[in-house]
């Protein structure tokens, strides 16, 4: 392993590790990699670990009682985890329609970048979108990808219901709303699919680490995938990276 | 056998809360639980219940309960003015209501969030391990007028969870004590001066996800990339203004984290009302 971490105790019961601060998929791969052997090899005495762009945040299940050890034993992992390999990642092809009924600020964000609602659909189905982490919303995607050609600021005043689906934009970011919110973001289409299903086991079936494309459908597609998700009928799209 | 409380009058965000979701942080689930732990986990003794058993919170307003069974309830907290069947009664923390009795409260003025617990605790669904309250993890974020709550009335021997008797909440009174968050150091010596030493008043903004204080603090950190929080993580936002995010808080945030409370600090400050002035107190680990 190649990066200098930063270890640091957080609150009474979590130590925080951090890594250079930016954004990187290879700082991703390394914190994702040292969460999987974490999870492996401390698994009783860790309740959750939150990881983000360049963080993990290691939650334990009692109060620390000597910082130093836990600090020397998570050392100890990283030296000898895994390598990329281990992780298991998935592309997914997201359908996304990007059609008027259900894209109610893609006109306005279009006439703003003076761009054709075509051109639109192709910059932002051109990438392939980085997962890097999961937070904000239960399921909310934070994503990396994004064409500079389709940055653009959030809205001044949000709205107070952003509805569950909507694929938006905000600043240098696209994402999906997992659910019904306020958000300040503008929405440039809607997906059928549930990104986050308390039901399921994880509730997610998108992990940091994986990639998505966003696939243009019709109307009548998404009512029909919105059909077949609702019936358990549906496959999403996915090759293993 | 399965018993029920129907809720008359809601109150205000009166809902169940155990001590919270956990394992569920890497997909976006707050922790969520009951703003005070140590009113609820004392009201969980009180019964010999489990330390986790779900109890009912409520918050500033109180709610009009209907027991539709008889039952054993303790009460902590705010709940410190109970009124059965429409007369004020003395405080017992630990009481028994007969079967069509109606429990409301009086509001208790000094603090913030009042709890209901009952043996064996309340068995709403558990959702992703945790029987707390939330937006659209639960089938509803709070208790509406008429909305039921399970209990049930047979002691459950097979349990062997240990019990535990929460400690004393020892601070005095005003103080919050704190450890220096992972930007911290970032800020100038006069900043952090200032956060030490000034008073900060409780703003009227407030909710399970967070707390406002009222005085600002100059600031010229640039935000950070976004990064992992937790309850009791103070953040600076552009402003100035210092937020304490609370139990159901994001899981992440881009505002640089200041200062992290101490756990019974997140209690303390949970039930201090709006308008009451504090000072932090910096510990080291």
């Amino acid at each position: 392993m190649t990066y200098e971490l930063k270890y640091k105790q957080y609150s009474e019961r979590a130590i925080l590790v951090a890594w250079p601060s930016r954004i990187d998929k290879n700082i991703l791969e390394d914190v994702l990699l040292f969460k999987n052997s974490i999870k492996i090899k401390k698994d009783k005495v860790i309740v959750q670990i939150t990881s983000t762009y360049n963080s993990l945040l290691i939650f334990y299940t009692s109060t620390i009682k000597d910082v130093y050890s836990e600090i020397s034993a998570l050392r100890s992992i990283y030296e000898t985890c895994g390598v990329a390999e281990n992780l298991q990642n998935h592309l997914w092809e997201i359908p996304v329609c990007y059609e008027d009924e259900l894209s109610p600020d893609l006109l306005s964000f279009c006439n703003q970048k003076k761009l054709s609602v075509d051109e639109f659909v192709a910059l932002h189905t051109a990438p392939t979108y980085q997962v890097y982490f999961i937070g904000f919303l239960p399921g909310f995607l934070y994503l990396g990808g994004l064409d500079p050609k389709l940055h653009f600021p959030r809205k001044q005043t949000p709205n107070l219901k952003v509805e569950k689906g909507s694929v938006a934009i905000g600043g240098q970011q696209t994402g999906i709303y997992p659910s019904n919110s306020p958000g300040g973001w503008h929405v440039v289409g809607k997906t059928p699919v549930e990104l986050f299903d308390k039901d399921r086991r994880p509730p997610c079936f998108i992990q940091p680490g994986d990639q998505i494309k966003y696939v243009a459908i019709s109307l009548e597609q998404y009512g029909d995938i919105f059909t077949k998700i609702k019936k358990g009928t549906y496959d999403l799209k996915s090759v293993k990276l | 056998m399965r018993s029920t409380i129907t809720i008359l009058k809601p109150g205000l965000f009166t809902s169940i809360q155990d001590l919270g979701r956990f394992g569920y942080s890497e997909y976006g689930v707050p922790v969520s639980g009951a703003m005070d732990q140590y009113a609820m986990q004392l009201s969980n003794t009180l019964l010999d219940n489990l330390k986790n058993d779900a109890v009912l919170e409520w918050t500033l307003l109180p709610p009009v309960l209907q027991f539709n069974d008889t039952a054993k309830i303790s009460l902590t907290g705010a709940s410190l003015f109970p009124m059965l069947n429409n007369k004020v009664i003395k405080y017992s923390a630990v009481m028994e209501v007969q079967k069509g009795d109606v429990l409301s409260f009086k509001p208790c003025r000094n603090l913030v969030y009042g709890y209901v617990g009952i043996l064996n605790g309340f068995q709403s669904p558990d959702v992703l391990n945790s029987k707390s309250f939330y937006n659209g993890i639960t089938e509803i974020p709070s208790c509406q007028k008429n909305t039921i709550l399970p209990f049930k009335t047979l002691k459950d021997l097979t349990s062997t969870a240990t019990r535990v008797i929460p400690q004393l909440d020892e601070e005095q009174d005003g103080v919050i004590h704190v450890f220096p968050g992972p930007e911290f150091d970032q800020l100038s010596k006069s900043q952090q001066q200032k956060l030490m030493t000034s008073k900060f008043t409780i703003g009227q903004t407030r909710s399970r996800m967070g707390i406002q204080l009222q005085e600002k603090l100059d600031n010229d950190l640039s935000g950070i990339i976004t990064s992992p929080v937790l309850p009791g993580t103070v953040q600076l936002t552009p402003d100035g203004t210092l937020v304490v995010l609370m139990r159901d808080a994001q899981t992440t945030g881009g505002y640089p984290r200041v200062l992290q409370l101490s756990e019974k600090a997140i209690n303390t400050i949970a039930q201090t009302p709006s308008g009451t002035q504090l000072e932090f107190e910096l510990q080291q680990f």
